[in-house]
């Protein structure tokens, strides 16, 4: 369960000396396995928002809880809480002197996990999305559909509970769009708690999400899936 | 715990993988380290051979006790007697004023010299040597013997071993503050090169951390490598040292001669390697500990 409560968000201005709010006053709550896509114009406080539920930020004022820890209060838990999270970026954030193997078995090293086991789940990762004979490559030699989704694979080989997917579809051909979100949708149908940050919600609007739209940091709108 | 040992040896598979993508460039930082170390070790080493040297000779050292010329026989016999129960002397041998003249005269350059007195000016005298090698407590014997009874003049020619002893402590003083200047090169040699892997490998610490990295995950391939770094130029300083130590031997076989014994610098002992390489290492950790440390309290995210 993600509960934002009366949530803001303040950054200095990157010109002058005034701030910036990314997020005003936002308290909304997404239950364990829904499907929840937030969206607004660039700027709205989407990135920011997927940001603050995942601890990168933390907010200017208000409580961000994720599973009844209040992220603010528990520094010292957060790497052990986004080990329950899957992330996937917009930039993709792929270590690009490793291979595709690599990238994917990261979030396992980082728990631990034996290496055989560990190498038959990366396996298995890379096989749902799709890039399984790709996994001595570099991702370099990927193309932006095949990052998004080595992204994806690496997001989910931890089998988190929690997936957010900041803008999936940015820079992507319809088809490639498409793939994304069916992948998505598959996690989704298997229990998987699915945020996305979005502008695109046409690619979205199959995967019949619950809508949070944001308008300059504040909650615009909200329509159930 | 299997975890923590997967994790670990997740950490060893990295170092290595980094120090085999820039062999040369881990080689140099080993050199680096190796060579800060290395003065400060050599100038351990001579201390401690010249402290063994010294300790040699001034176990040959000797107290001549001189009888007054009014000294009897049987004063002579309360000395012998004296030192034979005297718990810090090793040994003693009675010289006559005969036997004295006598060797006196086997020197050519001045027999004819000594011929031409017209008696024989030399006292009776004990050549004592003393159980102790230090040259406080022989002089101490010494001013304890000249106030016995008969005694006329007790002589110690220590002073070149006291000069040895004081440029050995100063010696000693100045390979302690070296080796903690160099302690600290060290220090600051392994944060600059493991900063810089740090900084190389940022945008790898940025993505652990997204996905839920402790700092403990992030720091520990960096320390495996400072320790490595560290242990590796301790033991190449070792080995440097030796290399050095042996072209000494080889070079200057004189010494041995001149001292009169068969003195060779010796080789750094096994505690000497060991103590060196876990302090290095120790260094190493130490410095890699903070340049990662540094890297993530900068770190603007939580």
């Amino acid at each position: 369960m993600i509960e934002l409560d009366q949530v803001g968000k303040r950054y200095p201005a990157s010109r002058g000396s005034g701030v910036l709010d990314a997020l005003k006053s936002v308290t909304l709550s997404i239950p364990d396995g829904e499907f929840a896509v937030v969206t607004g114009h660039s700027g709205a406080g989407k990135s920011t928002l997927l940001k603050l539920i995942a601890g990168i930020e933390l907010p200017t004022s208000g409580t961000v809880r994720v599973d009844g820890q209040d992220l603010a209060r528990s520094p010292r838990a957060l790497p052990f809480l986004r080990r329950k999270i899957g992330l996937i970026f917009q930039d993709h954030k792929l270590l690009h002197d490793r291979t595709v193997f690599d990238n994917v078995q990261l979030p396992l090293d980082i728990t631990g996990f034996p290496p055989r086991e560990a190498a038959r789940r990366v396996r298995a990762a890379l096989d749902k999305v799709g890039l399984l004979s790709r996994e001595r490559e570099r991702p370099v030699t990927l193309s932006g559909g095949e990052q998004q989704r080595l992204c994806i694979a690496r997001a989910i080989v931890h089998r988190p509970s929690l997936l957010l997917v900041d803008e999936p579809t940015a820079n992507l051909d319809l088809d490639y769009a498409q793939e994304i979100v069916d992948i998505l949708r598959s996690f989704h149908q298997v229990g998987v708690t699915v945020v996305v940050s979005t502008h695109d919600l046409v690619s979205l609007r199959t995967a019949g999400p619950r809508v949070i739209a944001l308008s300059h940091g504040m909650l615009a709108t909200e329509s159930p899936a | 715990m299997k975890a923590w040992l997967n994790q670990h040896r997740r950490a060893i598979a990295v170092t290595g993988t980094q120090a085999a993508r820039a062999p040369f460039a881990h080689l140099f930082q080993v050199l680096v380290v190796a060579v800060a170390i290395l003065l400060p070790l050599l100038l351990h080493l001579a201390v401690q051979n010249l402290q063994r040297l010294g300790g040699a000779t001034e176990a040959d050292a000797r107290i001549a006790l001189y009888l007054a010329p009014e000294a009897t026989a049987k004063d002579a016999e309360a000395i012998a007697a004296r030192l034979d129960a005297h718990a810090g002397v090793a040994g003693h041998r009675f010289v006559s004023r005969e036997d004295a003249i006598k060797d006196l005269r086997r020197i050519h350059e001045i027999a004819d010299l000594v011929d031409a007195l017209p008696k024989n000016p030399l006292p009776d005298a004990f050549i004592v040597r003393a159980k102790s090698t230090d040259p406080g407590e022989i002089d101490a014997l010494r001013g304890e013997a000249a106030k016995w009874p008969g005694v006329a003049l007790a002589q110690l020619d220590s002073d070149w071993a006291a000069r040895l002893d004081a440029g050995l402590r100063l010696a000693r003083a100045l390979t302690a503050g070296l080796a903690a200047l160099l302690a600290a090169a060290l220090l600051a040699i392994t944060f600059n090169s493991i900063g810089l892997q740090v900084v190389n490998r940022r945008e790898e610490i940025e993505v652990c951390q997204l996905i839920g990295a402790t700092p403990g995950f992030i720091r520990r391939p960096f320390l495996y490598a400072g320790l490595l770094q560290g242990a590796a130029g301790g033991l190449a300083a070792c080995a440097l040292a030796v290399l050095c130590v042996a072209w000494v031997n080889r070079q200057l076989p004189g010494v041995a001669t001149l001292y009169g014994t068969e003195w060779v610098m010796q080789l750094p002992a096994a505690t000497d390697v060991m103590a060196v390489t876990g302090f290095a290492a120790l260094l190493g950790w130490l410095g890699a500990w903070l340049a990662v440390s540094r890297h993530l309290w900068r770190g603007t995210g939580p």
